[in-house]
């Protein structure tokens, strides 16, 4: 079991983010597209941060409580930390402007007063 | 470079673009601040879990404090780290987080996925502002826009 102790920290953010998109609507997972291309360059560009720091000796994982699965030098747990963490932090930000309607920067021109989204149409016919 | 570096540059890019290159501007937002601290907790939770239980063990010549103890956990606190973790995992975690949040806005600007937008919550919270569509409680809102 133990093995798998750093995935069981990465299954504590995915589950312990995931209530904000049902109960606060989020609405990240909803939008997956958006969410995939987000996600791709921060994945490659942390992982090849994650594949020079463990080359340099900056960082290394205890292989008792990893999986033992790599992707080159690069532990599967890693990866996932890197999918997980963006994630979860979409989802924080996407339920605060949920719950607050404070502007993120990505409302369509003359659809917000004072913070307020008046109008959830895209602008387009 | 050393970690220490790394981190700074890090950091650095990720100003640079959402200040300059994707002009999110995420970064005079309040609404980048409050999520940031939410997650800045979690971040200071999972990674003292992961750091001072070694799952992840650091090297002295890359980062400002010591190396990892081979016997027993990092302090808590000082010689270079918080809550375990060498403070250079904080600009780190900042980088991964804006990069990932100028990205999304990016897009969403682009119209890619812009809408459904979030909420309204399904529970009401303190301080939650009132949704407008909900025909309660007209213009006035409380906590206002940025």
């Amino acid at each position: 079991m133990s093995h798998l102790a750093y995935l069981g920290v990465l299954a504590f953010v995915l589950l312990g983010s995931a209530w904000l998109e049902v109960v606060l609507r989020a609405r990240v997972y909803a939008r997956p597209r958006r969410m995939l291309l987000s996600l791709a360059p921060v994945v490659l560009v942390f992982c090849l941060w994650d594949l020079y720091a463990i080359a340099a000796g900056h960082w290394s994982f205890d292989s008792e409580r990893t999986t033992g699965i790599t992707l080159a030098t690069v532990p599967l747990e890693e990866i996932l930390f890197f999918v997980v963490v963006p994630i979860a932090s979409l989802l924080t930000l996407e339920a605060v402007r949920s719950v607050t309607r404070w502007q993120v920067g990505d409302e369509p021109a003359g659809t917000c007063v004072d913070g307020v989204r008046l109008d959830d149409s895209d602008g387009a016919p | 470079m050393t970690y220490t570096q790394l981190a700074f540059v890090g950091v650095g890019i990720a100003v640079v673009l959402d200040l300059a290159v994707f002009r999110t501007k995420l970064l005079g937002r309040r609404v980048f601040w409050v999520s940031y601290a939410i997650v800045l907790f979690f971040q200071l939770v999972t990674n003292g879990v992961l750091t001072g239980l070694r799952i992840v063990r650091y090297d002295d010549a890359a980062i400002a404090g010591s190396s990892t103890p081979v016997d027993a956990a990092p302090p808590f606190l000082g010689d270079g780290r918080i809550a375990f973790a060498p403070f250079e995992d904080l600009l780190f975690g900042f980088a991964l987080v804006v990069l990932t949040q100028v990205l999304w806005v990016w897009l969403g600007r682009r119209s890619v996925d812009r809408l459904p937008y979030a909420g309204p919550p399904r529970i009401s919270l303190p301080g939650a502002a009132a949704d407008p569509r909900s025909g309660l409680s007209g213009g006035l809102v409380a906590g206002g826009g940025d």
